[in-house]
Parts: structure tokens; sequence; C-alpha cells
């Protein structure tokens, strides 16, 4: 096998255009590496205004998840395991936030949850409660862009889990619930796992549609994303240089950990 | 009191259409060739797939009549099931598995657990309640998976293949042993198989399945003794032939005739075991009336003995010692006599 791909020769047609794609993605992130100022990074990573984007990234993406584990999982199931009529539709529905821009997301919850909008007048009429510009629209955010990983995920998990261990599951008295309960979730665990990091990965990432719903209200709203983007607009790149070193490190984190549980699984 | 069958399904090249019966306390053994449409018969007496036309009754509880629009869900049918690969759920302990079926009918934890250890001990189990499923042998496993069947106490348990994934060594032990646990089971019990051996071990009664119809059916010796199709014929190590009885002859399609050793009248199935045919290289002389040339198409190690197998008239396998087949030169393309006596054969209406 080995020998064959050596012996392989090249054309030049195809290493020229996979030379300059691997610069593109490789190349920022040199150029981060190489502009880092590592002496002042202890501070940096430890100023108020950091933590403060950090936690409140940590929190919001990782409560995001945990709505979308809890809505998410139901909808896979609903997709992979029902003869729904409209299943395809609304499978499709469920994944346009995975190709829509972020800032298309962002508008369409702020005319659905803004306060004169669809959901938010009444919210805002009734209880009083204004959804946008708060940390509860971080979240909102976030899950709209996110939970389409989740469900991606857990559904190919549910579709290549063996149904007959359900059937033995029935026969032996158990409802649907508590077959879901006991035999499947744990059958497709590892896929809801890796479904719930890509989510909170890409939670943590969210830009677009937190700027357009939540705004960048420091403590609030802006998380890390937000404080990189605006410390550069501030001319204040060391920061932002930080920031998205920071972010790399996580990404990186979690690319190689799926794919120990991937490999661990195989 | 049992099991009465009448399934009718369609679903792409199967046409399933087979009526059978099983007795409380009787075990039925469902034979047939792979896409006989077996394993299908027990999802449909599951419940886990619809029935297009028929009826399946339990108890004298009707389970389906897709025409009255009854049907039971699996878990209301009170029916068990064992699968070849025993599918114990993977991430429970031995005890949770069979456990897991009072659990699921609302008995508390503590009872549920502590039923489930009697039956662990009853099959012969006790210190593996903490085990997990790919820790146990298939041996072991099965009976695992049989304990979770029968705790919730069905009143028909199916096995599919139930000892195929065991390897030809631990084999018989776990068919003598699961003989012994359906000894003890006083529900209606059908087992499928392509296994002639373990449907005659397992089964009171053999129900033989081909291309979704039943072909025969009846005690094991009786089947053993008197197979209606080639299928069954080959399983059980007979030949077979069809044809028209008149007198001490019946007549084959081919217009060979066959002598008789008793009158018979009418369609009748003739049979003879491989090792009653005699082969000289010619016609012999003797009491043999039954004397058929023939060209030999193969040559099989079988046993002790080689099975000839040979065509003409009247196509027959022959075992014969290694010995004979030096002497006569038996070899494919050769030309041989077959001779069967009249004694020999029997012969029983088609």
């Amino acid at each position: 096998m080995s020998r064959r791909t050596a012996d392989l020769r090249v054309p030049a047609a195809l290493l020229i255009p996979a030379a300059l794609g691997v610069a593109i993605l490789v190349l920022p992130m040199v150029g981060l590496i190489a502009r880092a100022p590592w002496g002042d990074l202890p501070s940096i990573l430890t100023s108020d205004e950091v933590l403060t984007a950090l936690r409140l990234s940590l929190v919001t993406a990782t409560v995001a998840t945990g709505v979308a584990l809890v809505c998410g999982v139901p909808i896979a199931w609903l997709l992979a395991r029902t003869a729904l009529p409209g299943r395809s539709v609304l499978r499709g529905l469920v994944t346009v936030p995975l190709v829509l821009p972020p800032v298309v997301g962002g508008v369409a919850l702020l005319m659905v949850f803004g306060r004169r909008g669809l959901v938010g007048g009444w919210l805002y009429d009734t209880f009083g409660v204004s959804l946008p510009f708060t940390t509860e629209a971080v979240v909102l955010a976030q899950v709209f862009v996110a939970m389409p990983f989740l469900i991606v995920a857990v559904e190919g998990a549910l579709r290549t889990a063996d149904r007959r261990y359900e059937d033995v599951a029935a026969t032996l008295g158990a409802t649907s619930w508590t077959t879901f309960r006991r035999v499947t979730l744990p059958a497709v665990m590892p896929g809801v796992l890796a479904g719930a990091v890509l989510c909170w990965a890409r939670a943590l990432g969210e830009f677009g549609a937190t700027v357009t719903f939540a705004g960048s209200f420091p403590g609030t709203t802006r998380t890390l994303p937000l404080e990189a983007y605006v410390a550069i607009n501030a001319g204040d790149s060391d920061v932002a240089i930080v920031l998205s070193l920071l972010m790399i490190a996580v990404s990186v984190t979690i690319l190689i950990g799926l794919r120990e549980r991937w490999i661990g699984a195989a | 009191m049992s099991l009465d069958a009448d399934l009718t399904l369609r679903r792409g090249d199967l046409e399933l259409r087979a009526g059978f019966a099983v007795a409380p306390g009787e075990v039925v053994a469902l034979l047939g060739p792979n896409g006989a449409g077996k394993s299908t018969a027990l999802q449909l007496l599951a419940g886990i797939l619809p029935l297009d036309a028929g009826r399946v009754e339990l108890d004298g509880v009707t389970l389906d009549d897709p025409a009255a629009g009854v049907h039971v869900r699996p878990r209301d049918r009170r029916v068990g099931m064992v699968v070849q690969d025993y599918l114990l759920f993977p991430k429970m302990s031995v005890l949770e598995n069979v456990a897991f079926g009072l659990r699921s009918r609302g008995l508390p934890r503590d009872r549920a657990r502590a039923e489930a250890r009697d039956w662990l001990v009853r099959m012969g189990l006790d210190g593996y309640e903490r085990r997990r499923p790919g820790e146990l042998s298939g041996g072991q496993a099965q009976r695992v998976a049989l304990a979770r069947a029968l705790i919730v106490e069905p009143r028909l348990l199916l096995l599919d293949e139930p000892l195929a994934a065991l390897d030809a060594g631990t084999r018989p032990a776990v068919r003598a042993e699961l003989r012994r646990h359906l000894g003890g089971y006083d529900g209606c019990t059908l087992v499928v198989t392509h296994d002639p051996l373990e449907a005659m071990v397992l089964g009171d009664r053999v129900v033989v399945l081909e291309r979704g119809r039943v072909v025969q059916h009846g005690e094991p010796a009786e089947v053993a003794r008197r197979p209606r199709t080639d299928y069954v014929a080959r399983l059980v190590g007979l030949n077979l032939l069809t044809g028209t009885a008149s007198g001490r002859t019946a007549q084959l399609p081919s217009g060979a005739v066959v002598a008789l050793a008793h009158d018979a009248t009418g369609p009748v199935h003739i049979a003879f075991p491989p090792v009653a045919v005699t082969l000289s290289p010619r016609r012999p002389d003797g009491s043999a009336r039954n004397a058929w040339p023939l060209v030999i198409a193969d040559l099989e190690a079988h046993g002790d003995l080689v099975r000839v197998t040979a065509d003409g008239a009247v196509p027959v396998l022959a075992d014969v010692t290694p010995l004979a087949v030096a002497d006569l030169g038996l070899e494919p393309g050769g030309q041989v006599w077959a001779s069967v006596k009249a004694s020999e054969i029997s012969v029983y209406p088609a």
C-alpha cells in the first residue's frame, strides 16, 4: 500500500492548487502564532475583559448545548425512528441553519423575539419580558446555529444502531419511552457525545447571529468572538490575537478529542 | 390453549403463506432453507411486522386479524424471543438484562433483581450477575437470553437459529441443555432453524417451510423417514423419487420403472438410502429388479464412504466404499449400473 502511494506521480495541475489551499488554511494560524505577544499573554488572559468574556462564553455555550441536547435528541429520534408524514421536510427545516449565514439567523430571531416580533411582542405584553440584547438571547442564537450539528450527529447514530435491540425490548414489555431510555440512548451515547461536543464548539464560536440578535454588551452578551472583534476594531490587536489563540486551542483540543473517540470506537 | 397461526405476507421476493399450530408445552421446529421466510414468520408472530392477511391466535386471544383491524403490540403479546446473536443489551449487566422485562412491567427494582437472580441460578449462571454480556461465552449468553425471555412468563417462546452462533465444538452440549430448559417450559415454543439435526433434536414436531409455504410437517422420525420434497430428502440423506404406482411397479416422469416390494396405487414418493444402492460395471444378474444405467456426475468424500452422484433416467445418490471406487474405476463421466432391492425402498402416497 505505502509503496503504491510513494510511486504515484502527483500531477502539477493537482499539486499546485492543493499547496495553495493548504497555505490558505494554515498561513493565518501561523501568522497568529508568529505575531502573538507571548510576553503579555498571562496579563492579557487574566485581564477583566477577557475573563468576563471567557466566563460568558463558557456559560452560554454550555447552556446552549444543554438546550440542544434536550430538544435535539428527540428531534433526531423522530427523524430516524418514526414514519411521520413530512419527515423529510422537517429534516430540511431543522438543518437549514447549517447553511444559513448566521447574520440571517440573527435577523430572523430579532423578527420573532424582538419586542414587536411574533412571539416577542406577546412575551413583552404578557410577562414584560424582552429577550433581545440579553444573555438569554446569546443562548438562543447559539442554539439556533449549533443544534443542527447535534441533530445530524445523533440521527446518524440512531440510523446505524441495531434496531433489533428495540424489538427485543418491546417483546419484553417495555414501552417505547423505556426502550428509548434504557436501550436506544445508551447504544447511541457515543454519537450523542460527539454531537454535543460539535454543538458546543459551534456555540462557542458563534458570532453573526449573536451580534445581530443580542448585541455586544460587556458582561451580558459580549462573548469571546465578539470581544476579539471589538478589540481588533479598537486597534488592540494583541488582545484580538490572544483571544484568537485561545479559541484555536479550544477547537484543536476538541478535534483531537473527537478523533480519539472515533478511533477508540472503531 | 395454544398457538394457531395463519400467516400471509408479501415482502420483496418473499411470498409467505403458512399455517401451523403449536400445542402448550410443545416444541415445534420450523425448518427451511435460507430465504424460506422462517425469520419473517417469527417477526410476524412477535408483532414486529404486521400481517397482510391471516390470523394469529394465542391461548384463545386474537393477536392479529388484519381483516378485523386487530394487531396487538409486541409488548402486550406475551411472546418471548431469543435470536441467533442473543442481542443482550450490551451496556447492562447480566442481572439487569434478565430483570429488564420485570422492570419494564413496573416491578420495583429489588423484587425484579431478586427474581432475576433466581433465574440465573436456575440457568446455572450463579455468580455471573455483574458480568457484561461481552464477557460471556456463546452458551452462557444464550442462557441469559433465555432467562431474560422466560422471566416475564411468555405464552409463546420464539427461538431464531438459537445455536447458529456457537462453534461446532460447544453446539451439542448447548443443544442438550436448551432441550432440557425447553422441556421445563409449559408454553408454546417455536424454533426456527436451517439445521435438520437441530430440528430433529429440539422439535417434538417439525414444520418444513420452503419458499414461504409449509411443504411438510410431522414428527421428526416421520419427516426423516418419509421426506416429501427434494430439500427435505437432501437434509435427511435419502434418495427421493416421485412417480405413479400401479401394483408392484411405479413409473417415473422420465419413463423409468421402479419395482416395489408392496402394492401401491396413484401418485407416490419413493425413498431409499444411498447405502442401499449397489454400483456395478455391468447389468447385475441377481435378485435386484431395479437396475438402471447411469452416468457418474460427481464423487465426494462422505464420512468413511464416497458419495456418488449419478444421473440418468433415475438420478441417484449412492454411498460406496473407497475400495469399491477403486475396483470399479469410478470417475465423473463414467458409465455405471445402479441397483436397489425393492425391499430397501419405502413407498408412500405423494
